[in-house]
C-alpha cells in the first residue's frame, strides 16, 4: 500500500546517510481542571493564581485522580488505534527542582494507561504508518521565570499539576517533513478528539525529537540523541536537520555520539549538549502510594469509543467515496476538524443540484487565501457556510459566471451578506439571454469592421478582443460560453 | 467528685452533658495541669488561651447532643491545624502555619472538642523513642529520664500524665502502640484505610494511620468512632460500613478464636514479656475465648522489609521540604547549594538517615533488589495474617519486646532501636487494626502492653476483646506526679 515518498538523505563523500526519528510528544489534556486537584487550567492567567494547596504540595495535601482527564486520555489512545490498559499504574519521578514543588512528578513508567497503537500520515506520494509505543498520563510542572531579576528566579505554578499526555512514537520517522505531517496529524486527530487543542505556541504540545542516523540500508540503529522540549514544528525541523548533519560529520571524522540530552538553541540553529547519558538523573521511580492502581472497565471504554467523532482517516475514505472527492483534496478538507465542518456544512447547504468540485475549489481557493491574508481561523471566516453554499449554486446554476462571482465574494466579505441579495441589489445576474446577446455581438462588429476582416483573414488573435469588448459593453454580466459560441458563428 | 483531670474522656462527656461540669472548667483543669507539667515537654505548642475561648463559647450555647461536647485535646503535631503551627517536630517546619485542617482533626472539632495544643513526637514521626524531635526530649510520666516511646511520644506520655483526657497520633510502623505500650495507655492503630490522611504531614504514606490513645478501651472506641471516617480526599481512603464503637463495645467475647503466632517468642525476649503474654493467654481464656496456635512464617522479614518500604516512600514525600514554597529556608550560593544547606539544617540526623536509606532503595539498579522485594514480601506478610484469619478472629502478642527504656540509652543504635518496632511492624505492612493495651508491670514497675491484632475493618472486634481484658487485667498506672512540684 505505501509507496515511498522521495528518500530524505544526507550525503557525505561516498556515504548516504539515512535519519531515524522518534517523538516523545507532550499534549495538554483538553480539561477546565488539573490532573489531581481542582485548580483551572486557563492559559495566561496571572502567576501563581490558579494554583492550590496540593499543586503547590503543602504539607499532608493528596492526590485525587481526575477522571475526566482519563477519559480524555482514553479516548486520545482510541483515536490512535491503541491498546487501552484497563489497568495502568501512577508512578513518582523523583529530582529536585525549584518548580516541581513535590520533589516528583507524578507520571505513569511501567504500566501506561494506552499500549501500542498506530497513525497514518499522508505523504504526497501514499501514505506510511507510523507506530505509537505508549501513552501515559502525567502531571506538568511549574514555570522557572530567571529573566525578570538579576539576582533571583521567579516561579509561576498555574502549570504545576496540569495534566499532560505524553504520546511516545516508535523510531518510525525518517525526515523532518515526516515528522511535521506527523505532528500535524496527531494533533488533528486530537483536534476532532476534544482531548487536545494542539495550540503550540501556548505551549499544549511540545516534543522531546529523539535522532539517530545510520548509513542507508543499515538494519540497526545508530546511537540516539534527545533533543529536549522543542515547542514548533519549525524548531522540531530545524533541530532534526541540524542534529542528523552533527552526527555524520561526526561518523564521517571517525568519531563516536555519545547518548546524551540535548537543547536547541532557537537563536543559533543548532542543538547542545544538555547532559550526558552518566549525568543522566536517576528518578527513582516507584509507584505512587497515595495513589491506587488505576482500574477502568471494558463497558467504561466501550462507552468512550461510542463517543468517538468521525475521525480523519474516515472522513477522507467518505468525503472520496460520497462525494467524489480527490485524494488530495479529501486530506486537504479533513486535515482540521473545523474545514471539515466548515465543508460539511457547505455542502448540506447547496442541496440537490450541487457542484462539488466548484464548493471544494472556492473553499480550498478563494476562501482560504482570504482567511491566509487575513491570519483568520476557518471559525472565525468572514464568510458563512450556507452563504459560500448559496454563492457557488449561484455559479452553479448559470445566475452568475465565475468572474462576477469573485466580485459577489469581494463584497460578502464584509457583513457575511446573502450573495443573492448582492446580485439582485447590485444587478450582477448574468445575460443569458441569447437574443440580446446576439444584438449586442452585432452591434460590437459593425463597430469594428475591419477588426472582423482581419479576423476571417486569420488573425485568430483577434477572437479576444471580441470577447473582451462583448463582456465590456455588458458590464461584465454577459455568460461567457454564450458570448464565445455567437461570436464565433458571426465571425 | 474525682479531680477532674482523672477522669477518662467517657466520664467527662457525661458530666458536661448533665451540666456537672462546664467545658471551661474542665478545659481550665487540664490547662493548669499542663502548665505544671512543662517538664514533660509534651507540647511543642500550646493553644490554651484560645482553649479557653472556645470552652466559653461552648458554655454560652452548649450542643450537647455531640461526642465530644466541649471536651478539650491536644493533638500530636503531626496533624496539619487551621492557624495553628504545624512542625512535625522539626525545624523544617518550625515556622510553618497551615491554612487547612486535617479531616481527623476537623471530624474531632465537628464533635465539639477543642483543641488545647499540639504535642511532641519524632521528627516525621521517625523514631521510637521521641528522641529524634527538633524541641526535644518527652519525658515519661512513668519515671524520670524515661522515654515515653515513639512518635507518638508527647501523645502518650499527655494522655498518661493526665495533661489531656485523650488525644490522636499516628502509625507507621508502631508509633501508637509502642508508646501507649511504654506509658500504661490504650493505642489503637485502625485499619489502612480507615482514617483520613488528608492533612496529616505523610512519613509513609502505605502505611501511616492515625489512632487514637486513651486511658481505656472505651475511651479509646469513642474517637475512633470520631475519627473513622470515609474522605474522597484520601484516595486511600476506604469506603466501608463504620461501626459505633463505643455503643457497639461488648466484653462478651465468648467463643473468639484468639491466634497465638509461634514466630513473636523472640530470641533474647525478656521472660517477664513471655510471662506477660502467658497471662494474657489467660485472661481471654477466662473471658471465654478459644486460644489456637497459628504461624505466620514471615514475620522475621516484617522488620527489614519495612526498614526498606518505609524510608523509600519517606525519601520522596520529604522532598516537598527544599526551601523553596515554606519552611526553613538557609541562604545557598544557588538553587542546589540553597536545597542542601536548607534540608542539612533543616533534617535532623535520624530523618536525614531513612532519607538516605530510602533514596538508595529506590535507585536504579538496587530497585529490584530492594524495593521490589520488599514489596513483595509484604505480600507473603499480608498472606501470612489472611491464612491466620480462616483458623482465628484476632491475634494476640506482646507489643513490644521490652519495657520503657533510659533516655539516650538507644539512641546510638539505630538498629536496636528499630528492633522495638518487631511486633507492631507487621500489622502495618499488612494494613491490619491492631490495639495495644496495658497489661501488667516489669520488675521495674514500668508498664507493658498487649497487642491484639484483627481483621482488616474489624476494629469493633479488637476493641470489644480489648475491652474484656481490661475488666480481668484491672490495670492500674503507677504515676506518681514526681514532675509536679
Amino acid at each position: 500500500m505505501s509507496k515511498k515518498s522521495e528518500e530524505y538523505l544526507i550525503n557525505r563523500r561516498d556515504n548516504q546517510y539515512e535519519v531515524v526519528i522518534g517523538l516523545e510528544v507532550h499534549a495538554q489534556v483538553l480539561s477546565v481542571s488539573k490532573l489531581f486537584s481542582t485548580s483551572a487550567t486557563k492559559f495566561g492567567a496571572e502567576p501563581n493564581t490558579q494554583v492550590s494547596l496540593v499543586d503547590a504540595a503543602f504539607p499532608g495535601m493528596l492526590p485525587v485522580i481526575n477522571e475526566f482527564c482519563v477519559k480524555q486520555a482514553i479516548k486520545t489512545g482510541i483515536g490512535l488505534n491503541a491498546k487501552i490498559n484497563k489497568r495502568s499504574v501512577f508512578d513518582r519521578k523523583n529530582y529536585f527542582y525549584a518548580d516541581l514543588p513535590q520533589g516528583y512528578q507524578i507520571s505513569q513508567f511501567k504500566d501506561p494507561i494506552v499500549g501500542e497503537g498506530k497513525v497514518i500520515i499522508d505523504l504526497p506520494d501514499g501514505h506510511k504508518e507510523v507506530g505509537i509505543e505508549r501513552l501515559h498520563l502525567e502531571q506538568d510542572a511549574g514555570k522557572s521565570i530567571h529573566d525578570l531579576d538579576p539576582q533571583n528566579t521567579f516561579v509561576d505554578l498555574n502549570r504545576s499539576g496540569v495534566a499532560l499526555m505524553e504520546i511516545v512514537s516508535k523510531p518510525d520517522l525518517r525526515s523532518p517533513d515526516e515528522v511535521s505531517i506527523y505532528i500535524k496529524k496527531l494533533r488533528s486527530i486530537m483536534r476532532y478528539l476534544g482531548t487536545c487543542d494542539g495550540n503550540m505556541q501556548e505551549g499544549s504540545l511540545r516534543a522531546d525529537v529523539n535522532v539517530s542516523v545510520r548509513k542507508k540500508g543499515s538494519k540497526e540503529f545508530g546511537t540516539r540523541c534527545e533533543i529536549k522540549n522543542v515547542n514548533s514544528i519549525k524548531f522540531m525541523q530545524m533541530a532534526i536537520e541540524y542534529e542528523a548533519n552533527r552526527q555524520v560529520d561526526l561518523i564521517e571524522e571517525g568519531k563516536t555520539i555519545d547518548q546524551e540530552t540535548r537543547l536547541f538553541d532557537t537563536k543559533k540553529n543548532e542543538t547542545r549538549s544538555m547532559r550526558s547519558k552518566e549525568d543522566a538523573h536517576d528518578y527513582r521511580y516507584f509507584p505512587d502510594p497515595d495513589l491506587l492502581p488505576l482500574e477502568v472497565s471494558g463497558e467504561f471504554i466501550n462507552k468512550l469509543k461510542s463517543e468517538i467523532p468521525e475521525l480523519p482517516d474516515d472522513k477522507k475514505k467518505r468525503f472520496i467515496n460520497e462525494f467524489k472527492l480527490s485524494a488530495y483534496e479529501a486530506t486537504i478538507l479533513v486535515s482540521d476538524i473545523e474545514i471539515a465542518k466548515y465543508f460539511e456544512e457547505v455542502v448540506a447547504k447547496m442541496g440537490k443540484n450541487k457542484d462539488m468540485k466548484l464548493a471544494v475549489n472556492w473553499i480550498t481557493g478563494e476562501l482560504f487565501a482570504v482567511l491566509n491574508s487575513k491570519n483568520l481561523e476557518i471559525t472565525q471566516s468572514p464568510v458563512s457556510a450556507k452563504n459560500l453554499a448559496i454563492l457557488v449554486n449561484l455559479i452553479k446554476n448559470g445566475t452568475i459566471s465565475g468572474k462576477i462571482a469573485k466580485t459577489v465574494f469581494e463584497l460578502m466579505l464584509k457583513n457575511d451578506e446573502d450573495p443573492q441579495k448582492i446580485v439582485e441589489e447590485k444587478g450582477l445576474k448574468q445575460q443569458s439571454d441569447p437574443k440580446a446577446l446576439e444584438e449586442l455581438i452585432d452591434k460590437i462588429i459593425n463597430n469594428n469592421r475591419e477588426k472582423a476582416i482581419e479576423y476571417k483573414q486569420g488573425k485568430e488573435k483577434l477572437f479576444g478582443f471580441f470577447v473582451g469588448q462583448a463582456m465590456k459593453a455588458s458590464g461584465g454580466k454577459a455568460n461567457p460560453q454564450l458570448i464565445n459560441e455567437i461570436l464565433k458563428k458571426k465571425l | 467528685m474525682t479531680e477532674i483531670t482523672k477522669q477518662s474522656l467517657t466520664e467527662l462527656v457525661e458530666s458536661i452533658k448533665n451540666k456537672k461540669l462546664s467545658s471551661s472548667e474542665v478545659t481550665k483543669a487540664f490547662i493548669e495541669r499542663s502548665e505544671k507539667s512543662k517538664v514533660l515537654n509534651a507540647f511543642i505548642t500550646e493553644d490554651f488561651t484560645s482553649a479557653l475561648d472556645k470552652a466559653k463559647k461552648f458554655d454560652q450555647k452548649p450542643n450537647l447532643d455531640l461526642k465530644l461536647p466541649g471536651i478539650p485535646m491536644a493533638v500530636k503535631d503531626l496533624f496539619c491545624t487551621k492557624n495553628v503551627k504545624t512542625t512535625a517536630g522539626s525545624k523544617i517546619l518550625n515556622n510553618f502555619v497551615p491554612t487547612y485542617e486535617s479531616t481527623v482533626t476537623e471530624n474531632i472539632w465537628s464533635e465539639g472538642a477543642i483543641l488545647l495544643g499540639k504535642l511532641n513526637c519524632d521528627e516525621f514521626a521517625m523514631g521510637s523513642s521521641n528522641e529524634t524531635s527538633f524541641f526535644g526530649n518527652v519525658q515519661n510520666p512513668i519515671d524520670k529520664n524515661l522515654v515515653p516511646g515513639g512518635s507518638s511520644g508527647g501523645s502518650a506520655s499527655a494522655v498518661a500524665g493526665q495533661l489531656t483526657p485523650i488525644t490522636i497520633g499516628t502509625d507507621t510502623g508502631g508509633s501508637i502502640r509502642q508508646p501507649a505500650s511504654f506509658t500504661g495507655t490504650v493505642g489503637l492503630k485502625p485499619t489502612y484505610g480507615s482514617c483520613s490522611r488528608y492533612g496529616i504531614v505523610a512519613f509513609a504514606s502505605s502505611l501511616d494511620q492515625a489512632g487514637p490513645m486513651a486511658q481505656n478501651v472505651k475511651d479509646c472506641a469513642l474517637l475512633q468512632e470520631v475519627i473513622s471516617s470515609f474522605d474522597v480526599k484520601d484516595s486511600t481512603s476506604i469506603d466501608f460500613k463504620r461501626n459505633h464503637y463505643s455503643k457497639d463495645l461488648t466484653n462478651n467475647i465468648k467463643g473468639k478464636k484468639i491466634g497465638i503466632p509461634k514466630e513473636y517468642r523472640v530470641d533474647g525476649m525478656p521472660k517477664e514479656i513471655e510471662d506477660l503474654w502467658q497471662k494474657g493467654i489467660e485472661y481471654v481464656r477466662d473471658c471465654g475465648a478459644e486460644i489456637i496456635n497459628i504461624s505466620l512464617p514471615h514475620t522475621s522479614y516484617a522488620l527489614p522489609t519495612y526498614y526498606i518500604v518505609a524510608p523509600a516512600e519517606a525519601s520522596s514525600n520529604l522532598a516537598r521540604y527544599d526551601g523553596v514554597k515554606y519552611g526553613y529556608r538557609a541562604n545557598g550560593e544557588n538553587l542546589i547549594d540553597m536545597y542542601e544547606k536548607t534540608r542539612s539544617e533543616g533534617f535532623g540526623a535520624e530523618v536525614q538517615r531513612r532519607i538516605m536509606i530510602g533514596t538508595y532503595v529506590l535507585s536504579s539498579g538496587y530497585y529490584d533488589a530492594y524495593y521490589l522485594k520488599a514489596q513483595k514480601v509484604r505480600r507473603l506478610i499480608k498472606n501470612d495474617f489472611d491464612e491466620a484469619y480462616k483458623k482465628v478472629d484476632a491475634i494476640l502478642t506482646p507489643s513490644t519486646p521490652s519495657s520503657a527504656f533510659k533516655i539516650g540509652e538507644k539512641t546510638n543504635d539505630p538498629v536496636s532501636m528499630y528492633l522495638n518496632d518487631i511486633f507492631t511492624v507487621p500489622v502495618n505492612l499488612a494494613g491490619l487494626p491492631g490495639i495495644s493495651i496495658p497489661a501488667g508491670h516489669d520488675a521495674k514497675g514500668y508498664p507493658l502492653g498487649l497487642q491484639i491484632i484483627g481483621k482488616a475493618f474489624d476494629e469493633q472486634n479488637i476493641l470489644n476483646i480489648a475491652f474484656a481484658m481490661e475488666e480481668k487485667i484491672n490495670f492500674k498506672n503507677k504515676i506518681t506526679d514526681w514532675w509536679i512540684k
